[in-house]
């Protein structure tokens, strides 16, 4: 076969367009000889079975963490991974859309992370008789760092540790699996080429060789 | 594309041959039979499947093209993944007995689990059959390496392998392709294991490195064979079996018919075909064949065979000794992973290679000097690659570290901001991953049958598991245990995690777990002890042969499937002989 026939194909389905799988249309049409009539066709996305596609979309409807969750999950985000000379910031990544999601997705994630964020909110009240969202920068680093360091954290901040490592978790995932992520980390495969072996120069970094 | 007049045309044929199952052990009955002009059904239950087909492709998409970024919630092993099905599938459950752990991971479209699965393509070795006169447990197989090795021989030159002739007596030559450079991760470990005495050596995948054929394109080195590949450079029994025997004109497919029972002549006890269920419609139908071959995966295999009940076999067809569902045995499975701080900062270039491990160890011990019989194989992980869910997950375990920062100063664990952001970047590469794979010793106890209380959602009684590891493999995970630590350490590495011990049985994974379940209709010469003849013909019904991995006596230290491939081809090339001489 040439290579360019099966890049070919390759390029049209990493532009992301979504495909009516025909085996999929075909057993619609199968399951109809009932007489049923079907709901509208679901778009099947390419690399997608027909079961997935539907559950994708119902999780895409359903709504979950509301605009004040989010609001702080953006705030939060980028105190994990801001911006720097290298690359941008995790809301800049798009980590937000993507813990919105994951949490419908992962169902066992939504009571940590909207009860984490309420816990996270009774801090702030607390402290600052304000919401997260509502006080300044550094009263956030305030409460930030009673949380993020799990080894010398008090006592008395242990579910607030545990909501901020599953936040630097899902922060960490969420940018480094997104475009702004991997350019950061300079990955540079996921495309045609010929894998000669390691480059020279790092052979000899490591003091290392084909030859024995 | 489904053509509802397949299912109602194929019932008025008498076809040459009925197929259960179009994954290794079918599609290679399948692509030989047509081949030499046999007119064959080949019944799937799962939904076709073509890696090239815009579709179904996967390969090459980033993972943000997956909302949930590629993580496994709906399939096993993530989005991009070519496995439909799983280790649980809606309507088709499967139980256990006793307590006792089994998983069983099944894949439900054309091509089964060779779409997905990881390439390692070792044939067995001549010990592998001849086990019990080595160690007097289990038992020999009726046949032996040089009754396989023509057919592995042609299996290597036909689907395409790379690796490398050395010699070795247990582990024999092939016909390879030049394998690909090792990375920069296995090389260390090679060093490493070269101070030890451990063995490292190009491992054996069923991957063009080069082009063999017209209808196949070369590796162009994605790392990705487990989304299948959309130029056929791997093998899947999809794309190098099946569609070349649908080309030949003799081959009607039938996707989304889930066998039921294979169906009996009452006078003559021979099988007469197979009769199934359409899975979208639920419609009932039946092929009719000369022969049967079955090649559902061990499992399911046996489920079939222990649910074709008729008067003339109350205990399930070709079980008059009883032996079917027993022995059933996957390979033993431990790992540990380490972080090797001389990667940290490394410079940064494409290393993808091939969609698996460039190295690995084959079995070097000796077992008559051990406190375990049987031997395992290492498949090493590592390196730069794309980035998906779950990465720069537990930092926190990372970098509080002492010297794992750039200036050598220790900091806090976990934290945030600027410098948490340049922890990342350090580490990227810098893990490496050890799994052994080992064989365990077939027992009569470890058996799957038929619950006889659940049935799935088409009707069909499910199979019900008994499996427990004995202290054979138990020992046997302990020493992998023990030479991961000591391979890591040599590299200069921090193993990952509390070293299992004791309580988690050394960290062997459950059976099912490592997915390579065979043995549930062992061959043997005694009809009394086993269930199918040398030639995986059933001892009691001489038109039904067995064609995946359920004849297997037992796993040897090897990857099952270049040897259902193998097998498979031997078996059809014997019905073949068969035929021409009317004694079929
Ligand atoms: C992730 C993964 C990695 C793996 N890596 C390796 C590896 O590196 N090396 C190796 O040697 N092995 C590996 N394996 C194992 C390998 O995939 C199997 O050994 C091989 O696919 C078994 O072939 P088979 O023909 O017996 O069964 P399968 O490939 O499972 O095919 C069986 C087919 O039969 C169909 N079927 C089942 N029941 C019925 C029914 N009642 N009616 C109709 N159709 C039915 C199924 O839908 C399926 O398509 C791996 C497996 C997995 C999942
Ligand atoms: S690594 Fe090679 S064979 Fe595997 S999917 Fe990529 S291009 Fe195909």
């Amino acid at each position: 076969m040439k290579r360019r026939d099966y890049l070919k194909n390759i390029g049209l389905s990493s532009l992301g367009l979504a495909v009516l799988n025909p085996d999929a249309r075909a057993m619609e049409q199968l399951e109809n000889t009932n007489g049923v009539p079907k709901a509208a066709a679901l778009k099947i996305p390419g690399g997608r079975t027909k079961d997935e596609a539907e559950r994708d979309a119902k999780l895409m409807a359903e709504v979950f963490l509301n605009k004040h969750e989010l609001d702080t999950i953006t705030i939060l985000s980028d105190i994990i991974i801001p911006a720097d000379k290298k690359s941008g910031s995790a809301s800049q990544s798009g980590v937000t859309g993507f813990i919105e999601f994951i949490v419908k997705d992962k169902p066992e994630l939504k009571t940590p992370v909207r009860g984490g964020l309420r816990w996270l909110d009774s801090e702030s009240n607390r402290r600052f008789s304000k919401l997260f969202t509502q006080i300044t920068p550094a009263q956030r680093i305030n409460i930030v760092d009673d949380i993020a360091y799990p080894e010398k954290a008090k006592k008395q901040f242990s579910q607030g540790v545990n909501f901020f490592t599953l936040m630097r978790n899902l922060t960490a995932t969420g940018f480094y699996t997104s475009r702004i992520g991997i350019d950061d980390l300079g990955y540079k495969g996921n495309t045609p080429n010929e894998w000669k072996g390691v480059p020279a120069d790092v052979l000899k970094q490591y003091g290392l060789s084909y030859d024995d | 594309m489904i053509n509802n007049s397949i299912y109602i045309q194929s019932q008025q044929e008498v076809f040459d041959v009925v197929i259960v199952g179009s994954g290794a052990g079918g599609g290679m009955a399948a692509h030989t039979l047509t081949k030499a002009g046999a007119k064959v059904c080949l019944l799937e239950a799962g939904q076709p499947f073509d890696p090239a087909d815009p579709k179904y492709i996967t390969q090459l998409k980033w993972p943000y093209e997956s909302p949930r970024r590629g993580t496994g919630t709906t399939r096993a092993f993530g989005d991009f993944d070519a496995a439909y099905g799983g280790w649980e599938i809606d309507g088709e459950p499967y139980t256990r007995k006793n307590g006792t752990k089994f998983d069983w991971f099944r894949a439900r479209m054309v091509g089964g689990r060779t779409n997905h699965w990881g390439r390692i393509s070792l044939r067995f070795g001549p010990d592998d059959f001849k086990r019990k006169s080595i160690d007097g447990l289990g038992d020999d197989w009726p046949i032996g390496y040089d009754d396989m090795k023509p057919f592995y021989d042609k299996i290597d030159k036909m689907l395409g392998v790379f690796g490398t002739n050395e010699g070795l007596r247990n582990d024999p030559d092939g016909f390879f392709l030049p394998p690909p450079k090792p990375r920069l991760h296995e090389l260390m470990i090679k060093k490493a294991n070269k101070a030890l005495g451990i063995p490292t050596y190009p491992s054996r995948l069923s991957i063009l490195t080069k082009s063999i054929n017209n209808e196949r394109g070369a590796c162009f080195y994605c790392a990705q064979c487990s989304r299948g590949c959309s130029a056929y450079a791997d093998f899947s029994s999809s794309s190098v079996l099946v569609k070349p025997a649908m080309a030949t004109g003799n081959l009607t497919l039938l996707p989304f018919a889930m066998a039921r029972e294979v169906m009996t002549d009452a006078a003559t006890g021979l099988a007469t075909g197979v009769s199934y269920v359409h899975t979208g419609t639920l419609q009932e139908y039946s092929v009719r064949g000369k022969i049967v071959m079955l090649a559902a995966s061990a499992g399911e295999t046996a489920r079939l065979l222990l649910n074709s009940k008729s008067s003339r076999f109350p205990d399930g067809i070709a079980n008059s000794s009883g032996v079917v569902g027993k022995y059933i045995n996957d390979s033993t499975g431990a790992s540990r992973s380490a972080i090797i701080p001389k990667l940290f900062d490394r410079k940064v270039y494409n290393e993808d290679g091939v969609g698996g491990l460039h190295v690995y160890t084959p079995w070097w011990g000796d077992n008559k000097k051990l406190d375990f019989p049987r031997g395992y194989h290492i498949e090493y992980g590592g390196g730069m690659g794309m980035p998906s869910y779950g990465f720069g997950w537990g930092i926190e375990g990372l970098n509080g570290k002492e010297n794992y920062t750039r200036d050598g100063l220790r900091k806090a664990a976990g934290g945030y901001g600027a410098t948490l952001k340049e922890d990342y970047r350090r580490y990227y590469g810098s893990y490496v991953g050890f799994s052994g794979r080992g064989e365990p010793v077939p027992r009569e106890d470890n058996y799957c049958e038929i619950d006889p209380n659940v049935v799935d959602k088409y009707g069909i009684p499910v199979v019900r598991f008994n499996y427990k590891w004995s202290d054979y493999e138990i020992k046997q995970a302990k020493h992998m245990q023990d030479t991961f630590e000591q391979i890591i350490q040599e590299m200069g590495g921090d193993a990952l995690g509390k070293k299992p011990g004791a309580d988690t049985n050394y960290g062997l994974a459950d059976p099912g777990r490592i997915i390579h379940e065979v043995g549930t209709a062992r061959m043997g010469n005694n009809s009394s002890t086993s269930v199918v003849n040398s030639n995986c013909q059933a001892h009691d019904v001489k038109n039904l042969f067995l064609a995946d991995s359920s004849p297997f006596v037992s796993q040897g230290d090897k990857n099952a499937t270049w040897t259902i491939l193998a097998l498979s081809l031997r078996t059809s090339e014997y019905i073949i002989d068969q035929r021409k001489k009317a004694n079929l």
